[in-house]
């Protein structure tokens, strides 16, 4: 809504009276990111989010846009191996971090993840939009080896929305290559 | 032995690109020199513009645009041209019209800019004064003022029968009740987003999130006063719209608008916040009463509701039919009104009035069976019917009784203890409930291509939608089937307005449509083939007829002896031909629709566990069985009944637009504060597919499963609450408050 907007924004924008003035837009400051193992000289205005980033200036629209907020975990993204919500991270904060989004999860020759095989096999999705952040977010659980039980998942899943309710689906997924993986 | 793809399970053929994030969604498109509109809405919920200030947003660098009803371009005036293929009656909503406030949340103002953060900046400082009246956001206050509304096409209170109120007077057993569910928004993942790429020469390519894409494409036509070839439309994934998605929402106005003005490309993309600024389930205020014999049978249902809409439109929904359908009763009555509030027109949401209407008569049910002290499976077999008993007409097809049975099976429903509070483990109360489930089972006129191409390929196509709910995978699992192909050769194409007609995706009606569709163009293929094939001299294929030969895996075999056989490429060459096409429309059946009801059903059985010093109530197991006609894809199948359920759980306990009437808005604006559920509230799900033959409702036997897994699951959820707790809750979602402040019942 345009009046809460205006009450967040107080904080940071230039007051539209100022002599800077509302023309005034924050200079961009120069990172470096390494996304999906490609390492890039940016130039981000400090106001741009890591979604924003990768959505709008590097075409990587697998990483989704559900709430902007970090409610929904669409845009979950692995940050130095950690799954985290790229919209609640500004990019500049995230200078010389390595990223990993759901177009760095296959392998180069296009074979897929396990976890991705497993979504497609278990119909772990419908629409698809919340499916990038739930295999994002599912790849990390597995690393964090703290899920054991369906239960488990279940609970460390919960950051990640699915209004289609695959939610079961994506538990059976997430277990079956957890099982693989206890089985090597 | 050879398997059809058709009722074997099979994965979405758009599951790769989904997986690996490369299926595009409408705010993925993007076309060079895109410009980025950010909307401002209206703070107040009724009254005018008195100024609106743009100076400080136009003065940023990079903002190209802001419009407003003051510099807005000229579009359609009359306000039938906003009037979309499912329009309720009325005068549809027209962003940027004129200074009138109709709701809180309007957009009022749409800034473009070089990018998203500076429009997302720039429509901040955005001044907007206001002179507001007094407005009215309570349905409770406009309660007197409900009037009887033009209904939707088969939206009205189904005509009464018997006499309800007789009947309910002389009836030994009887309970009334007030019931009530809270506003619910649709919130699919993806928000409303619409990129308008600029071709040059007043024509454009949208990309919009709608579940029907010539309902886009004719709204714009409309509006902007285009002509087809102007405006062509191509949205192949939609992330999720549950209803959402059946109107053309006020972002693709805006975006259409600024790209025509500006000729340039336009993306516009709602925040989560924003989600909230446009249609709804609505509201409503229920009444009803049953009433039964000593034995259980049924003899009186009175069905009142009294529903929101908007000041400029009539929206209505199939709510108090559905008491009046599920048994066998002689007397029944239903009324249904509306009153306008200052809110935009409530919309479509999965299976719109259903669950609503459920809620309530599966509550009232479990009631009456509370009172008699009778098993409520029991009660549901004994009152059955196969007769849809609004109109007289037999059921296509109705299998509620099986689903039943095997639903009660599975659950292990016979162990179960009548009486509320039976079940105690450590803190939490166990309750057991149950309710059934209807939806209309209907197909709609729908055309679909399909060309074989000589190298074996097969490619389908129709104008319709995928909005997770699997058309993509059915339509080339029928298009494999009908040529005998690997489902690795098909290519099913949907979601572009230039394909062959469809309407847009809802009401359960996708499948058995597109699927009819794509089947008869396949068979006009097949059987342009089989002449080829016939036509070759000395022909392995003898004098057969179509009927007495198979297609499979690549051939055309006779089904007597298949060792004679002619290969889809060799039947082509001999027809000297290297592609075939054939495009059919695929009708609903006139006869079906005079002489019969058609239906799907279902029965679901939950459990729930209550912790009553907490008020927290968790659904621990749900068993769903449903009675639907041909199954085509057990797999997706399941999905969408999953899916369902999880709406289901979503009503029960969990969704709430909370308004603040004294600013006439929506306050709990995001998905943190709107609580759907999670992974961690939804447990394991047992989906069981009753066979049920039914050649009536679509040629291919198919009744349509989006909307019939919500349709039961609420009040199976509230009916368990009571079994646990002992306590009616009447009120959606059952929240903490209630199972704390609800006493037990007599």
């Amino acid at each position: 809504m345009a009046d809460l907007e205006l009450k967040t924004r107080q904080g940071f924008a230039p007051d539209a009276g100022h002599e800077s003035g509302a023309s005034a837009l924050p200079d961009e400051i120069p990172i470096t990111l390494t996304v999906n193992g490609r390492r890039q000289e940016l130039h981000v205005r400090p106001w741009t989010t890591l979604l924003d980033l990768l959505r709008e200036d590097m075409s990587l629209y697998g990483t989704k846009k559900g709430c902007d907020h970090g409610q929904c975990g669409a845009c979950t993204v692995l940050i130095d191996g950690q799954r985290m919500n790229s919209c609640l991270a500004l990019a500049v904060t995230k200078d010389g971090s390595e990223i990993t989004t759901i177009e760095g999860l296959a392998s180069p020759d296009g074979t897929l993840h396990p976890l991705q095989e497993a979504f497609i096999e278990h119909d772990a999705f419908q629409c698809g939009y919340c499916t990038p952040g739930q295999i994002c977010s599912g790849v990390a659980l597995l690393r964090e080896g703290h899920a054991k039980t369906a239960e488990e998942i279940r609970e460390h899943m919960s950051g990640n929305l699915c209004r289609c309710g695959a939610y079961t689906n994506i538990v059976d997924a997430i277990e079956s290559v957890m099982a693989k993986e206890t089985a090597k | 032995m050879y398997e059809t793809h058709v009722g074997s399970p099979r994965n979405r053929v758009d599951g790769r690109k989904k997986v690996t994030g490369t299926a595009p969604y409408a705010a993925e498109f993007t076309a060079p020199d895109l410009a980025q509109g950010y909307v401002v809405n209206s703070a107040i919920a009724k009254g005018r513009i008195t100024a609106i200030d743009t100076k400080d947003a136009l003065a940023v660098p990079g903002v190209i645009q802001v419009f407003t009803h003051q510099n807005r371009p000229r579009t359609a005036w009359r306000s039938t041209a906003y009037q979309d293929e499912v329009a309720p009656p009325g005068k549809p909503f027209r962003p940027l019209y004129d200074e009138r406030i109709h709701y809180s949340g309007q957009p009022i103002a749409l800034v473009v800019a070089e990018d998203f953060e500076i429009a997302r900046y720039a429509a901040s400082l955005v001044r907007v004064s206001y002179e507001a009246e007094q407005h009215q956001t309570d349905l409770t206050k406009v309660r007197e003022q409900a009037y009887t509304p033009k209904y939707r096409t088969s939206m009205g209170p189904p005509s009464p029968r018997g006499d309800a109120e007789a009947a309910f007077g002389r009836s030994p057993v009887k309970v009334e009740g007030s019931y009530r569910i809270a506003v619910e928004h649709h919130n699919p993942m993806e928000p409303h987003a619409s990129t308008v790429v600029w071709e040059g020469d007043g024509k454009i390519t949208v990309h919009d999130k709608i579940q029907g894409c010539q309902n886009t494409q004719r709204y714009i036509r409309q509006v902007f006063g285009l002509s087809a070839s102007d405006v062509h439309v191509i949205s192949p994934y939609v992330g999720g719209a549950f209803g959402s998605g059946l109107r053309p929402q006020y972002q693709l106005f805006l975006a259409v608008m600024a790209a025509l003005e500006l000729k340039r490309s336009v993306r516009v993309v709602l925040t989560r916040d924003q989600m909230f600024t446009f249609t709804y389930r609505p509201d409503g205020l229920q009444e009803v009463a049953m009433a039964a014999n000593e034995d259980g049978a049924l003899q009186a249902i009175r069905h009142d509701l009294i529903g929101n809409t908007s000041t400029f439109e009539d929206y209505t929904e199939q709510t108090v039919g559905w008491s009046g359908m599920t048994y066998h009763c002689e007397n029944y009555k239903g009324t249904y009104k509306v009153a306008q509030l200052d809110t935009y027109t409530p919309g479509d949401m999965r299976a719109p009035g259903a669950p609503t209407g459920l809620f309530p008569s599966e509550s009232a049910v479990d009631e009456l069976c509370h009172k008699l002290g009778m098993d409520p499976l029991k009660f549901r077999l004994k009152n059955y019917n196969q007769v849809d008993e609004a109109t007289g007409k037999p059921f296509t097809s109705k299998e509620l009784r099986a689903a039943l049975q095997l639903g009660a099976e599975r659950f292990g429903w016979s162990k179960r203890n009548h009486k509320p509070r039976s079940m105690k483990e450590g803190n939490e109360l166990i309750g057991w409930g149950m309710a059934v489930g209807m939806w209309e089972a209907a197909m709609q006129k729908t055309a679909a291509r399909a060309v074989l191409t000589i190298d074996g390929k097969l490619e389908v196509a129709s104008a319709s939608a995928d909005i997770g709910t699997g058309t993509y995978t059915i339509m080339a699992q029928i298009a494999a089937d009908a040529l005998g192909l690997p489902i690795e050769k098909v290519t099913a194409l949907l979601g572009d307005s230039s394909l062959p007609s469809a309407p847009v995706e809802g009401g359960s009606w996708g499948a058995a449509s597109t699927g009819t569709a794509v089947e008869l163009a396949c068979h006009a293929v097949r059987e342009k083939l089989f002449g080829y094939a016939r036509g070759i001299n000395d022909s392995p294929l003898g004098a057969a007829g179509v009927n007495e030969v198979q297609f499979r895996e690549g051939r055309i075999a006779l089904i007597s002896d298949p060792s004679r056989f002619v290969t889809i490429q060799d039947a082509m060459v001999a027809g000297g031909v290297d592609r075939i096409e054939a495009e059919e429309t695929a009708s609903p059946s006139k006869i079906t629709m005079l002489k019969y009801s058609s239906y799907a059903h279902s029965a679901a059985f939950v459990e729930v566990r209550v912790d009553e010093e907490l008020g927290v109530v968790r659904v621990t197991r749900v068993v769903q069985a449903i009675a639907a006609g041909r199954i085509l894809n057990p797999k997706t199948a399941r999905s969408q009944i999953l899916g369902g359920t999880v709406f289901g759980i979503g009503m029960a306990l969990h969704e709430e637009s909370m308004a603040d009437h004294n600013l006439g808005r929506f306050m709990n604006h995001n998905i943190a504060e709107y609580h759907i559920p999670v992974n961690a509230d939804v447990p394991n799900i047992d989906v069981i597919f009753v066979d049920e033959h039914d050649d009536l409702t679509s040629p291919i036997g198919v009744k349509g499963l989006g909307e019939i897994g919500i349709c039961a699951s609420p009040a199976a959820i509230a009916n368990a609450v009571f079994h646990a707790t002992g306590k009616r809750i009447r009120e959606l979602p059952i929240t903490i408050d209630k199972i704390l402040g609800t006493k037990e019942a007599a």
